[in-house]
C-alpha cells in the first residue's frame, strides 16, 4: 500500500488530467465504471472553480460570453490555481491573465474591467471601519480638520474607459456610446447599505482624496485638487464620501 | 459549549437574509460555511452577526483537509479567529481531503481507509481540537470511488476517529444513501454499524442522479429538495436516537427562502415524533 | 487674490461639512431601513466566490480549449457569445464592435 503522501500526490495528478492513479475500486470492480467515477471528481473540482471565478468576474463574463469565459477560466486555473481555501481572496491575477490571453490581444481594456470587479471584491470583503459621526464634521474647521478614508475604498487609475464598460454591463443599465479610448480614474468604495459601486472621479479629486489619506487638512487636499483644476468642486466630492459613509478618523486617530 | 439545540437549521445563504427577518424566525440554528465568512468585514459578517445575536450558530468548514498530507496551519489559525469571534455552538469538518502541496482542490476528496490514514486523521484531528480549544465534529462523506487498499469499514473508521481524538460526529444522512447506492451496498446496514451513540449532528440535503450503465451514480449537489428514501432513513435514525440537532443544507440553484424552510421543518416534524408528511400550513 | 481663493474654498468647504454632517444624520437612519433588504443581486457579484461543500452535477465541457489558443481569431468565438448576450440583456454585441481594439 503506498504512504498517504504517495496517495495524496498520485490523486491529485489525476485531478489535473494526468493519468488514473493507483489503487482505485469500484463497484462493479471495471476499468470504464472507475474512470467514469473518477471524472466525478475532476468534474467537481473543475466546475466550483469556473463557478468561483464566474461570480468573481460577471461583467468579463458578460464581454467575452459564458462559453468563451467557461474555457478561458480553466487555463487560467491550470496557471493560477487558487493556494487556499479561502476562495474570496483568488483571482486578484485576473486582469494580468487577460493582458497577455492571446485570443483577447484586440481587447486590451478588459484588464481594466477585471481590475475593477477585484477591487470589488477587495472592497467587498474590506475591514469595517464606523464612518465619522455628525458631530464630528459639523462645525469643524476645514483648515484643521483631517479625515481618514474608509479601508474599502480604492481609486485605480486605468488606461481605458472602463468603468463605463463596467456600468454599461450592470442589470438594467441603458445602452450609451462608450468613448473606450478614454482613460479613466474608478472610485470603488462600499456604501452604507455594503453594496460597492463603482464611480469615475476626475483627476483632481483623485488628488484630493490622496491627499486627505496622507493626513493633510480638509482645506490642503482640496486647494492642492483646486489648483489642479479651478473649477473642481471640492464640497461635492465631501458630500458623496460623507454620504456613503466613507469618512472616517484619521489612521493616527487625530482629527484636528 | 453547550452544542447545538436539538432542533432544525439551516445553512444560511445571503440571497436569503432579507427573508429571514421578514418574520420571526422559526429556525432552531443556523449554519454558514466557515470559509466565506474569513474576509476581514462587510455584509458577510454584518448578516452574520446579525444572525448570531438571536440564533445558535454551527461553523462548518469545506476547506481545512483534514484527510490531507498535512494541516495548513494559517487555515487553522484563521478558523480560531472566526470561532473566536462567534463562539459558535458547533463547529464541524469532513472526512475528506482538498488540498495539495500549495494548492486548494475545492472538492471533498475521499481517502483510503487504513491504519495509516487513521493515523493521520486522528493527528489532525486532536490538532485541530487543541487548536481551536473545543470539540469538533467529523462528518462522513459522500464518495464514488472506493480504493483497493482500504482494509477498515467507514462506519469502523469514524468509530475509531471518535474513540482516540474524542471528537463528536456529523451525520450526513443523504451523504450515506448516496454512498451506499454508489458502491451497491445496503444504508440500513451502514447505519447499523454507525457509532450512533457519538453522533452530534445530521445533515440532509438533496443529490442529484446520474446513469452508468451499471446503474445510478449520486452526486452529492446539493441542489434539489431531500428525497423520499433520505426522509425514510432520517426518520428511522431518530426513532432510534431521539432529537438530534439536524441541518437542512441547499447550496446550488437556490431555492426562494419558502421553500427550504418548508424543509427544515418537515424535518422538525419527525424529529418530533411525526411522519414528515403531515405539516402545518 | 491667493488669500480670496483660500477662504472661498474654506467658506464653501466649511458649509459642506454642514451638509455633510446632516447627510450623515440621513444616511445613518436609512441604513437601518435598509440593511439586509438589498443584498442580492449585483452585490452577488461582488462577494466572491464561496465555497461550498456539495458535488456539482453539472458537466465539466472540456477539449474545446484549443479554439481559444490562434491569435486573431478571438472576435469569431466571441461574436456569437455576444449574440447570446444580445438577445438577453440588450446589445453587447454593438459594444463589442464599438470598441476599438
Amino acid at each position: 500500500m503506498p504512504a498517504p503522501a504517495e496517495f495524496h500526490a498520485g490523486f491529485a495528478a489525476g485531478l489535473r488530467g494526468g493519468e488514473l492513479p493507483p489503487g482505485l475500486a469500484a463497484c462493479p470492480a471495471e476499468a470504464a465504471e472507475i474512470a467514469r467515477r473518477f471524472a466525478v471528481y475532476r468534474n467537481n473540482v473543475a466546475v466550483s472553480l469556473v463557478a468561483a471565478l464566474a461570480r468573481r468576474f460577471p461583467v468579463i463574463r458578460r464581454l467575452v460570453g459564458e462559453a468563451f469565459f467557461d474555457q478561458m477560466a480553466r487555463i487560467f486555473i491550470a496557471q493560477h490555481p487558487p493556494h487556499s481555501p479561502v476562495l474570496l481572496e483568488w483571482g486578484a491575477a485576473m486582469p494580468e491573465f487577460l493582458s497577455g490571453f492571446p485570443p483577447l490581444a484586440r481587447h486590451p481594456y478588459l484588464a481594466d474591467v477585471a481590475r475593477i470587479e477585484v477591487a470589488r471584491g477587495a472592497a467587498f470583503h474590506a475591514a469595517d471601519a464606523p464612518p465619522l459621526a455628525p458631530a464630528a464634521l459639523a462645525g469643524a474647521d476645514p483648515a484643521g480638520l483631517r479625515l481618514g478614508l474608509h479601508p474599502a475604498l480604492r481609486i485605480l487609475p486605468l488606461d481605458f474607459a472602463a468603468v463605463d464598460v463596467w456600468a454599461r454591463n450592470q442589470p438594467g443599465a441603458a445602452p450609451r456610446p462608450i468613448d473606450i479610448a478614454r482613460p479613466q480614474i474608478a472610485l470603488i468604495l462600499r456604501d452604507r447599505r455594503l453594496d460597492v459601486p463603482v464611480r469615475a472621479i476626475s483627476a483632481a479629486d483623485r488628488l484630493m482624496l490622496d491627499r486627505l489619506r496622507a493626513g493633510r487638512t480638509l482645506l490642503a487636499s482640496a486647494e492642492a485638487a483646486a489648483a489642479t483644476d479651478p473649477a473642481h468642486d471640492a464640497a461635492a466630492l465631501l458630500l458623496q464620501l460623507a454620504r456613503d459613509g466613507a469618512l472616517v478618523a484619521p489612521a493616527d486617530g487625530v482629527l484636528s | 459549549m453547550t452544542g447545538l439545540p436539538p432542533d432544525v437549521g439551516v445553512g444560511f445563504k445571503p440571497d436569503h437574509h432579507a427573508a429571514i427577518r421578514r418574520a420571526p424566525s422559526q429556525m432552531g440554528f443556523f449554519e454558514v460555511h466557515a470559509e466565506n465568512y474569513m474576509g476581514a468585514g462587510g455584509l458577510p459578517h454584518a448578516q452574520l452577526t446579525d444572525l448570531r445575536a438571536d440564533h445558535a450558530l454551527s461553523i462548518h468548514g469545506v476547506g481545512l483537509s483534514i484527510g490531507g498530507p498535512r494541516l495548513d496551519a494559517a487555515h487553522l489559525a484563521r478558523l480560531r479567529a472566526l470561532c473566536d469571534r462567534y463562539q459558535p455552538d458547533s463547529f464541524s469538518e469532513h472526512l475528506a481531503w482538498s488540498s495539495h502541496g500549495a494548492e486548494y482542490l475545492n472538492d471533498l476528496l475521499p481517502l483510503p481507509y487504513t491504519p495509516r490514514t487513521l493515523d493521520l486523521v486522528c493527528q489532525h484531528v486532536d490538532q485541530v481540537q487543541e487548536a481551536l480549544g473545543r470539540r469538533m465534529l467529523l462528518e462522513n462523506p459522500a464518495t464514488y470511488l472506493l480504493f483497493a487498499d482500504s482494509s477498515i469499514p467507514e462506519t469502523e473508521f469514524l468509530r475509531q476517529i471518535a474513540l482516540r481524538t474524542g471528537c463528536g460526529l456529523l451525520l450526513d444522512v443523504n451523504n450515506v444513501f448516496v454512498a451506499s447506492v454508489n458502491h451497491r451496498r445496503d444504508p440500513r446496514a451502514y447505519l447499523a454499524d454507525f457509532p450512533l451513540d457519538q453522533v452530534a449532528e445530521i445533515h440532509l440535503g438533496g443529490h442529484a442522479e446520474e446513469a452508468l450503465p451499471s446503474g445510478p451514480l449520486l452526486i452529492d449537489a446539493h441542489g434539489a429538495p431531500v428525497a423520499d428514501p433520505v426522509w425514510t432513513l432520517y426518520a428511522e435514525v431518530i426513532a432510534q436516537r431521539g432529537p438530534l440537532p439536524t441541518l437542512v443544507e441547499w447550496d446550488n440553484d437556490l431555492p426562494e427562502w419558502p421553500v427550504l424552510q418548508a424543509e427544515a421543518l418537515r424535518a422538525r416534524d419527525i424529529l418530533r415524533g411525526g411522519s414528515g408528511l403531515a405539516r402545518a400550513s | 487674490m491667493t488669500t480670496r481663493t483660500t477662504l472661498g474654498l474654506g467658506a464653501s468647504l466649511a458649509c459642506a461639512l454642514g451638509m455633510a454632517a446632516a447627510t450623515t444624520a440621513l444616511a445613518e437612519g436609512e441604513m437601518e431601513k435598509c440593511f439586509g433588504v438589498a443584498m442580492a443581486g449585483q452585490n452577488d457579484c461582488a462577494a466572491g466566490p464561496g465555497t461550498t461543500c456539495a458535488g456539482t452535477s453539472k458537466v465539466d465541457y472540456q477539449g474545446n480549449a484549443w479554439k481559444l489558443v490562434p491569435a486573431g481569431t478571438c472576435a469569431e468565438i466571441e461574436l456569437p457569445a455576444a449574440e447570446d448576450v444580445t438577445a438577453r440583456m440588450g446589445s453587447p454585441e454593438a459594444l463589442m464592435r464599438d470598441l476599438p481594439a
